[in-house]
């Protein structure tokens, strides 16, 4: 059929999709939610264990000789110092030192590495790794990848993983086998919660699904979607291309393109790293005299707001959702900025927001005003600029 | 003896006085909360009654927490969270069932099954209670002027409440005079003909008070429960991580960041009085700590006939506190459980997750079947077949039970205080089986589930959680007790006839249910009258 794809649980996601609020992500059918009402799935993630279909994400696994030299020289991270078995975050720039891309690099083996993507980079890698030896294989149909992402994900995990992942450090993976089948098991996620990504053969994708979902049922093991997730990312200070980041690739003009600076990515740019890099004269020259804009966290004043939506009589009103629109920021009546992800926090309870700032008002701290539209009418919320993440609990690393 | 002086002593450790004292200490005051048990929450407490099962012993939802304090003391930081409960199935007599679920058109349709006409009522009704509640919402925040007083500070807060008022339409004043006056069963009727809808809405009328459905006054605290749903998404209503002791925790801790001492097993036995102030309190033990404020988070006989000599209090405020009606009328089943029970109504197969479970279970089939455990009641009966609110704690937080089996936490009501005969464990075992015998009606298989069970009486209620009646809200909300008449008339604003000496808990304004306004409101008078 002339259709989006469909990921290797699609026969178990589809089943589970009340809403059927499908979702387009890098050409896959992504469930939005599994529930009409986005609260359990949201509170799974935070208060006990979400599984989140992440197959869409474009992975490539990168082999050979030079896959460390590759990498080391297209992103900004020292990949030399990495060990097997561990996971790095970084972006990628081009030659200006702008963002293209971000993602994650494992090192699976001495000589592999497996990559993911938002969008497709094959052809950049390949630019970038003439004469090297190395190959570059996209393999996002073939593996298939969970998120599992909760304080109970551990505890469920153990039950039926092969070895214990009681030992698996924060960013480190590790081999494993669920129910007998090959995986690797990695602790990351998009959550900032505890949380761990499962990665495994296509074929095998909906066995795992199945096992976990068992040995899940007493710890409040649910099926979340991307839309619980995008909450959930925002409380955690991350944030996503083409929402809040424009790559160089897609830029019309050069005030879209951001560094990883301005993203507040300046601990994943090792200019400390031996050897070229793709953007290091640029980044190195943004370091020393310092970046025009930062992306920040605002939280909004619940009182201010209050008091805007009184003068009309209407109690706060404001999405139960991530809103991924941009939203101006003011200071007196002068934009300094904007924010591209706005959400309500069920944690937190506050109107919280990912926003990028022009020098100086990005410092923490700094009073702005958020755009809201109260009744057909703009109006500017009162708004603290706040360290970046909103939420972070303690067992997330331990 | 330095380390006994403080700026001020919160008497007892419930959430009001946990809030009252993290606001305070927030504020830069040295505080002290003494708890007369081995744990603060008052009744606001998670234990572990049987290994592995947590009991989220008395209170067991939160409505109306208010979310400024969420904010405010950054709760969320120190372990609160709020889950949702989804649902509310009410079986019915005839083995069917009537549901109210968290997707508007999934309601509409159930109730439509039942009755197209009262389809359609259910969202006009509901906007109806919404736009009175938030009518009135404003006045939840206000401190309670006295409308006898010609003080200036109650002058203005006369003319705020008549300002406010006036800006009311015609139409809502009605409907808030018909609400104030009327009897759930009278309001439910006129919007309603499913029996099990008018029911369960007409259940949430009754709980705490000494009322039965048909009693006049009951529509108000209909009212009272629509305060939490004019937020919408930004509410505070669920179940809360941990139970209602994961609330208390989370205040404690915050409490505590803030530098607030608490001192457990500490019971107070006066309140220490010079020249017609406060200036400390004196505990069971003889000790003495001073202070030149003390705040009872007590329930409003203890605090005023118990721990205030009643020579410092006028007579007629005497009287009127001894007048003051705490008559609990309901009781707490909690159950530690090997399965779930299967509801005939709706039965699940095992392995598959029941989805009624999520949410609250609801007893209630009809206005005469409430009536009728009222009837019991009245003559000083347990209701042979009770109203009862039952909750799964472990389905919406499984670290409540072991991997596998489950908690049930059941509200019962009517189970009077003043039995005939008095409450004895004969007593509790009946009130016990009311319970068990009414589930198995509806979940045959009850019984079989059941590995553990705590009846908690009002007795117990009073006994353990210190709480003079065992009346959930130490104070019913009857319309003579609340808003500047709580807990008695002139005396609403969190002060008290003797100077120095505060009250900020359930049984001053505005009222029960872990909701925290009463202690903010009352440490925020304490540091306007420059303590």
């Amino acid at each position: 059929m002339f259709n989006l794809k469909t990921t290797p649980f699609h026969e178990r996601t589809s089943a589970l999709c009340q809403p059927q609020n499908w979702r387009k992500w890098a050409g896959y059918f992504s469930a939005g939610s599994y529930e009409h009402v986005l609260d359990r799935e949201y509170w799974a993630i935070r208060n006990s264990a979400a599984l989140i279909d992440v197959s869409p994400l474009i992975k490539y696994v990168i082999k050979g000789k030079d896959a460390a030299a590759l990498l080391h020289r297209v992103t900004t991270r020292d990949i030399h110092k990495m060990k097997v078995g561990q996971v790095a975050y970084t972006g990628w720039c081009d030659e200006e030192g702008k963002m293209i891309d971000d993602g994650t690099v494992s090192r699976l083996d001495e000589m592999m590495f497996r990559l993911t993507a938002a969008e497709p980079n094959l052809r950049w890698l390949s630019m970038n790794a003439v004469g090297m030896d190395v190959s570059i294989t996209e393999v996002t149909d073939e593996v298939a990848a969970l998120s599992f992402q909760g304080p109970n994900t551990r505890k469920v995990l153990n039950k039926v993983v092969e070895m214990s992942v009681d030992e698996l450090k924060y960013f480190r993976l590790m081999k494993n086998r669920i129910n007998g089948i090959e995986v690797t098991i990695s602790r990351t996620g998009y959550t900032g919660d505890l949380g761990y990504e499962i990665w495994m053969t296509a074929k095998d994708a909906i066995k795992i699904w199945d096992t976990l979902m068992v040995a899940g049922a007493d710890y409040g093991i649910t099926p979340v979607g991307i839309l619980a997730m995008d909450m959930a990312r925002v409380e955690a200070g991350l944030f996503m291309l083409d929402v809040d980041y424009t790559s160089t690739t897609h830029a019309w003009i050069e005030p879209q393109k951001s560094s990883p600076f301005e993203l507040g990515l300046d601990w994943t740019v090792a200019l400390d790293k031996k050897g070229y890099f793709v953007g290091r004269r640029a980044l190195e020259k943004e370091k020393r005299e310092g970046s025009l804009w930062k992306m920040v966290g605002l939280e909004v004043d619940w009182v201010g707001m209050e008091n805007i939506f009184k003068r009309v009589g209407l109690p706060p009103q404001i999405p139960g959702m991530a809103v991924r629109g941009s939203l101006p920021i003011l200071v007196g009546n002068v934009q300094v900025g904007y924010a591209s992800t706005s959400t309500w926090s069920p944690l937190l309870k506050k109107y919280i927001a990912l926003a990028h700032l022009q020098k100086p008002y990005f410092e923490v701290g700094t009073d702005v005003r958020m755009e809201i539209t109260v009744e057909h009418h703009r109006q500017h919320a009162p708004a603290k600029v706040v360290k970046l993440p909103f939420y972070e609990p303690e067992w997330k690393r331990k | 003896m330095a380390v006994n002086q403080y700026d001020a002593i919160i008497i007892g450790g419930g959430h009001n006085g946990l809030v009252a004292a993290a606001y305070l200490a927030k504020a830069g005051k040295k505080v002290v909360v003494l708890e007369r048990r081995h744990i603060v929450g008052g009744a606001a407490v998670t234990e572990e009654i049987f290994p592995g099962f947590k009991f989220t012993e008395f209170s067991y939802v939160v409505s109306l927490l208010r979310p400024e304090i969420i904010r405010d003391l950054e709760l969320p930081k120190h372990g609160l969270k709020i889950l949702p409960l989804p649902s509310t199935f009410t079986p019915m007599e005839n083995g069917d069932y009537l549901a109210t679920w968290d997707e508007h058109d999934l309601t509409r349709r159930e109730i439509y099954r039942h009755s197209p006409k009262d389809a359609e009522a259910y969202d006009e009704y509901a906007r109806v209670m919404a736009r009175a509640a938030k009518a009135i919402k404003p006045i939840i925040n206000l401190i309670p002027p006295d409308p006898s007083s010609l003080s200036i500070r109650d002058m203005l807060g006369l003319l705020k409440v008549g300002q406010y008022a006036a800006s009311l339409k015609e139409k809502e004043l009605y409907t808030i005079a018909k609400l104030a006056t009327q009897s759930s069963a009278d309001l439910l009727e006129e919007w309603f003909e499913t029996d099990a809808l008018k029911g369960t809405k007409a259940a949430s009328g009754i709980i705490g008070t000494f009322l039965g459905p048909r009693s006049p006054g009951t529509a108000y605290v209909l009212l009272h429960h629509y305060m939490g749903e004019i937020d919408g998404a930004f509410r505070a209503w669920g179940f809360a991580k941990n139970g209602s002791g994961g609330v208390s925790g989370s205040i404690l801790n915050a409490a505590q960041a803030l530098g607030v001492e608490i001192r457990v097993e500490c019971s107070v036995s006066q309140v220490k009085v010079k020249n017609g102030s406060a200036v400390g309190v004196i505990l069971e033990n003889g000790d003495e700590i001073q202070s030149k404020v003390v705040m009872s988070a007590a329930d409003p006989k203890r605090t005023f006939l118990q721990f205030v000599e009643q020579k410092y209090l006028p007579d007629d405020f005497v009287t009127s506190i001894q007048n003051f009606r705490t008559r609990g009328s309901s009781g707490k089943v909690n159950i530690a459980l090997s399965e779930l029970p299967n509801f005939t109504a709706m039965p699940f197969e095992k392995g598959h997750e029941s989805i009624l479970h999520r949410g609250a279970v609801s007893i209630s089939p009809s206005i005469d079947y409430i009536e009728r455990a009222y009837d019991d009641a009245k003559y000083r009966q347990i209701s042979k077949r009770p109203y009862l609110d039952m909750i799964f704690p472990s389905m919406i937080d499984p670290d409540m039970a072991p991997p596998g089996q489950h908690v049930m936490s059941c509200f019962v009501q009517y189970a009077p205080y003043d039995l005939e005969g008095g409450w004895n464990d004969e007593k509790r075992n009946e009130l016990g089986e009311a319970v068990i015998s009414t589930i198995e009606q509806y979940a045959p298989n009850i019984r079989k589930c059941i590995v553990g069970m705590q009846v908690i009486s009002p007795k117990d209620i009073e006994r353990i959680a210190g709480i003079t009646g065992g009346n959930i809200f130490h104070g019913e909300l009857l319309l003579h007790q609340i808003f500047f008449l709580r807990p008695t008339p002139q005396w609403a604003d969190f002060r008290t006839p003797l100077k120095g000496y505060y009250f900020g808990a359930s049984g001053a304004h505005p009222g029960g249910g872990v909701m925290g306004a009463a202690g903010m409101l009352a440490a925020k008078e304490i540091l306007k009258d420059g303590n």
